[in-house]
């Protein structure tokens, strides 16, 4: 009846995750309560969780990213705080098995939790608004994503009470993810949590890469697209061609452990080396899919806050295409020492470090457009400052590890995981925390608070180069990765000043909470009646903040790249009479129900309880056919209406 | 690799340095600096743009294409002396070295002659890990029901500290071994010793072996069945009770990088 499910899965002799999981517990339901009492369920169901306005999609993206980068950043310390104390004679304070999920986790979930929402939230909420249109363009699916996002996440949180989660790190290499030597549902959270958000993520990916090529503004040419468009662009493209690679390469492990196939076996004629080269192949565009957007922000800002165009946009647009391109074929960088010969890993060698010239020409780019320019040290140009400088080191030590005798040394060394941590904190969270202080405004109508801002990105920055320069030392003195217990006492003092780095981006974490906090509680001083409140260049600064449902009352007409910096100059304001009534996609609770019965029926697959699992799937399925078979899919919205929205908005600005 | 990092830094340190200086020269707030706020391209610009990272990696292209030949962990060490042919096995969680030509064994400790190249094939009975002494050289993975292959050489006798460098599971922060580099007279000597003590390796006493374990102590077998290593692949891809069909329905065993 309730397949492998039973009393035994919750572990009642681990107390930290009980304790975890029922401090979680008490926040649900505190804000549940809240929410209950106060009469809020009819305003978020309509406003929020039924939305396909790209924008409130967008906003909940991100709210899932911060939320996951709590758990993950929970996974950080614990793990931190293990490999600083269980040193020679000493066991530490957790258990290997307990150990083992903690690193699986943190690794899956900052990457498709925590990354990909709030990069995917900020293309949400910007892409749309950049290219002068009112939505994406296909609304109801953008719900259908974000929901589905939202299950995997859910279904991951859930492994922490019911069962186990993986330990086979987050890329489950075969056969330890197999079932000869993952037996529990562990491996079955980890895929089945992935296998459901990587469909969200690939309906975004068609979502966005046909709201970009058929849905722009008249008169914007690809060539007068706002830089983050096109990175935009870039990632979703790259999110079509690789996530189906990452979905089938989960498909044939699961075969295996479900149906006892040989995919990936060490018997039966499997080849695990499959595997390794299929999820690269998705996993190395993956990274693209991450910095890309984070790129595309740091352009945005750089420009805005330096008071100049973009220098040579045609070469960044270029070397974004390059990028994504390149991507594709540098996948082995990942495990030379697998013991291919050395012509192969000499080309994949030569190919990775060819990445860095369309990456350097970006850097150059950005100093550029700072050259000459009049800089305004608003806190997302200082993540840019800081992500330029720190992301030019992570580049470095990239393209060391691309060199295969280097590689050779430094594979999977701590050296390996303070890299990628250099490029994705210095890249693609310092760019999604620039874009969340860059478009906060726009979103909310007013600005977020400046010095808790500014303490927020010293935290980070320096909290990133405290927990990280040790790891890069230590993994040349040759300190491996994901060890439960240190053999060599002389590494202590540099796993404590890692451990104190962690710290401190906890601090800067804590500031960012205050800083929300703060800037909530004094909104009315820093509201933002013009729209335009860092004196913007591109279309989403020439509406309202926050911008009415349909974003544009009259769609901006574009005659160059930087379009509102033009018509500033020019004098010229976006059309003030004569409102039409504007058709604006319905609200659809379809993303919602779907992903309700989404987490169902991946909860009944992982513990095998079949007939619900096909309860789940079946009404799953109903539910996006209903959504897809609706006539009922627009409502208007009058040209009184609009003209009084808009009439409002003037006047609150005079 | 320092070539590789020199290059790198003749490029990144400027950059530092520039974007460090921009940024504070051009602040909104200095009334000394030159701005012209609508320079947004200059060709002359661009091409150095767009050189200086290409020339760097042309450089670099070239350091990958000779350091990938010369390095590469197959290519033979040359040397004087005939090379020491050592089989790898790893298991849960522990490494199984097989001397093929002298018909020993130990485990989680490697005694190798000074100054003699050490030719390895690696294979795991398990799931897949890395073999990897830091201090003389290259890693390699070890998978299950592949061979690869690893050639190695230590300079001075001394004890290095060997390890799996691939996550392999619950025991794997104890999965360490000791690279022994003795003198070659010490060597042969230390052969004869293992030949007379201890018990042999054959089929039951792997079994036992191979059962997982973490935090082994070093041992050595005095005798070990011939062509351990390559029955130890053929099990391995055909799985367990399948060995007595294995051969009939199963591809041969793959040969990584052979």
């Amino acid at each position: 009846m309730l397949g492998r499910l039973s009393w035994a899965a919750i572990p009642f002799n681990e107390p930290l995750p009980l304790i975890t999981a029922a401090a979680i517990a008490v926040v649900i339901a505190a804000v549940l309560f809240t929410v209950t009492v106060k009469g809020w369920w009819p305003y978020l169901w309509r406003e929020w969780l039924t939305s396909v306005d790209h924008k409130r999609i967008g906003v909940m993206y991100v709210v899932l990213g911060l939320v996951m980068l709590l758990r993950g950043f929970s996974d950080a310390i614990m793990m931190r705080t293990q490999q600083a104390i269980a040193i020679g004679g000493a066991p530490g304070y957790l258990p290997p098995d307990h150990y083992d999920q903690i690193f699986s986790a943190h690794g899956t979930i900052m990457i498709f939790f925590v990354a990909m929402p709030l990069v995917i939230g900020l293309m949400n909420f910007a892409v749309p608004l950049q290219l002068g249109v009112r939505d994406v363009a296909f609304p109801v699916l953008n719900s259908v994503s974000l929901w589905l996002t939202a299950t995997g996440a859910l279904l991951i949180n859930v492994s922490l009470v019911i069962g186990n989660f993986a330990r086979t790190g987050w890329m489950g290499y075969p056969p330890l993810s197999e079932l000869a030597f993952s037996p529990d549902v562990g491996v079955d959270y980890y895929l089945w949590s992935l296998q459901i958000s990587g469909l969200g993520t690939l309906l975004t990916g068609i979502n966005f890469v046909t709201t970009i090529l058929k849905m722009r503004a008249p008169g914007m040419t690809y060539f007068r697209m706002p830089v983050f468009c096109w990175t935009a662009l870039a990632a979703n493209l790259l999110i079509v061609a690789a996530f189906p690679v990452l979905t089938a390469t989960f498909v044939m492990l699961l075969l295996d452990r479900y149906l006892g196939m040989h995919f990936f076996t060490n018997d039966g004629g499997g080849n695990q080396m499959m595997y390794v080269n299929l999820f690269w192949a998705w996993g190395h565009p993956e990274v693209y899919i991450l910095i890309l957007p984070a790129f595309g922000v740091f352009s945005e800002v750089v420009a805005t806050f330096s008071g100049k165009g973009l220098f040579s946009y045609r070469s960044m647009v270029w070397a974004t295409l390059g990028i994504c391109i390149l991507s594709f074929m540098v996948w082995l960088h990942h495990f030379f020492t697998m013991g291919a010969g050395a012509n192969v890993n000499a080309f994949f060698g030569i190919m990775s470090s060819i990445i860095a010239v369309p990456t350097g020409v970006k850097v150059f780019n950005w100093l550029f457009t700072m050259f000459r320019g009049r800089i305004v040290f608003r806190t997302p140009m200082l993540f840019a400052v800081g992500f330029i400088v720190t992301f030019v080191i992570g580049g470095l030590t990239g393209v060391l590890l691309a060199v295969p005798p280097a590689d050779f040394v430094l594979h999977n060394s701590t050296f390996l995981v303070a890299h990628f941590h250099n490029v994705i904190i210095g890249g693609v969270v310092f760019g999604a925390l620039a874009g969340i202080n860059y478009w906060f405004p726009k979103a909310f109508g007013f600005t977020l608070n400046e010095r808790l801002g500014h303490a927020s990105f010293w935290c980070w920055l320096i909290g990133f180069y405290l927990a990280f320069m040790p790891l890069y030392a230590l993994g040349l003195m040759g300190m491996t990765r994901r060890l439960e217990h240190i053999p060599e006492p002389s590494w202590q003092p540099l796993l404590l000043v890692a451990e104190a780095g962690a710290i401190v981006i906890f601090c800067g974490i804590l500031c960012q909470i205050a800083q929300l906090y703060v800037s909530i509680r004094t909104r009315q001083q820093h509201r933002d009646l013009t729209g335009d409140p860092w004196n913007g260049r591109t279309l989403e600064w020439s509406t309202a903040s926050p911008p009415p449902a349909y974003n544009y009352a009259v769609l901006p007409r574009v005659e160059t790249v930087d379009a509102f910096w033009q018509m500033k100059r020019a004098g010229r304001r976006a059309a003030e009479h004569a409102h039409e009534a504007i058709e604006m996609p319905r609200n659809s609770p379809a993303g919602f129900i779907t992903a309700f019965f989404a987490v169902v029926m991946g909860f009944s697959l992982i513990w095998q309880i079949w007939w619900l699992a096909i309860l789940g799937f079946l009404a799953a399925a109903t539910m996006v056919l209903i959504a897809g078979w609706s006539t009922e899919r627009e409502y208007a919205i009058s040209a009184a209406e609009v003209a009084q929205m808009e009439g409002g908005r003037l006047e609150q600005r005079a | 690799m320092i070539n590789s990092t020199a290059i790198m830094l003749v490029v990144v340190v400027p950059v530092i340095v520039a974007t460090l200086a921009f940024a504070w020269w051009y602040r909104a707030s200095n009334n000394h600096a030159v701005r012209d706020l609508d320079e947004s391209y200059e060709g002359r610009v661009e091409f150095v743009v767009w050189s200086i990272p290409a020339l760097t990696v042309i450089l670099l292209g070239g350091v990958i294409w000779l350091g990938s030949h010369q390095l590469d962990p197959r290519a033979p060490i040359p040397g004087k002396t005939r090379p020491l042919r050592v089989d790898v096995v790893a298991l849960n969680w522990k490494w199984l070295f097989i001397y093929p030509d002298h018909g020993v064994a130990a485990v989680n400790q490697l005694t190798i002659p000074a100054k003699t190249p050490v030719e390895f094939r690696l294979t795991s009975a398990t799931v897949m890990n890395s073999f990897f002494v830091p201090q003389l050289g290259s890693q390699i993975y070890t998978m299950g029901g592949m061979t690869t292959h690893l050639n190695l050489l230590a300079d001075a006798p001394g004890e290095y500290a060997g390890f799996s460098a691939n996550y392999s599971g619950e025991g794997f922060s104890w999965m360490r071994f000791v690279v022994k580099s003795v003198p070659a007279g010490d060597f042969s000597g230390w052969i004869e010793q293992t030949r007379e003590a201890g018990s042999a390796l054959d089929d039951s006493s792997y079994a036992e072996l191979a059962k997982p374990s973490k935090d082994v102590p070093p041992v050595t077998y005095r005798l070990v069945e011939p062509k351990l290593f390559e029955r130890i692949i053929d099990q391995t891809a055909s799985g367990p009770g399948n060995s007595a069909v294995g051969g009939a329905w199963c591809p041969p065993a793959r040969q990584a990088g052979g």
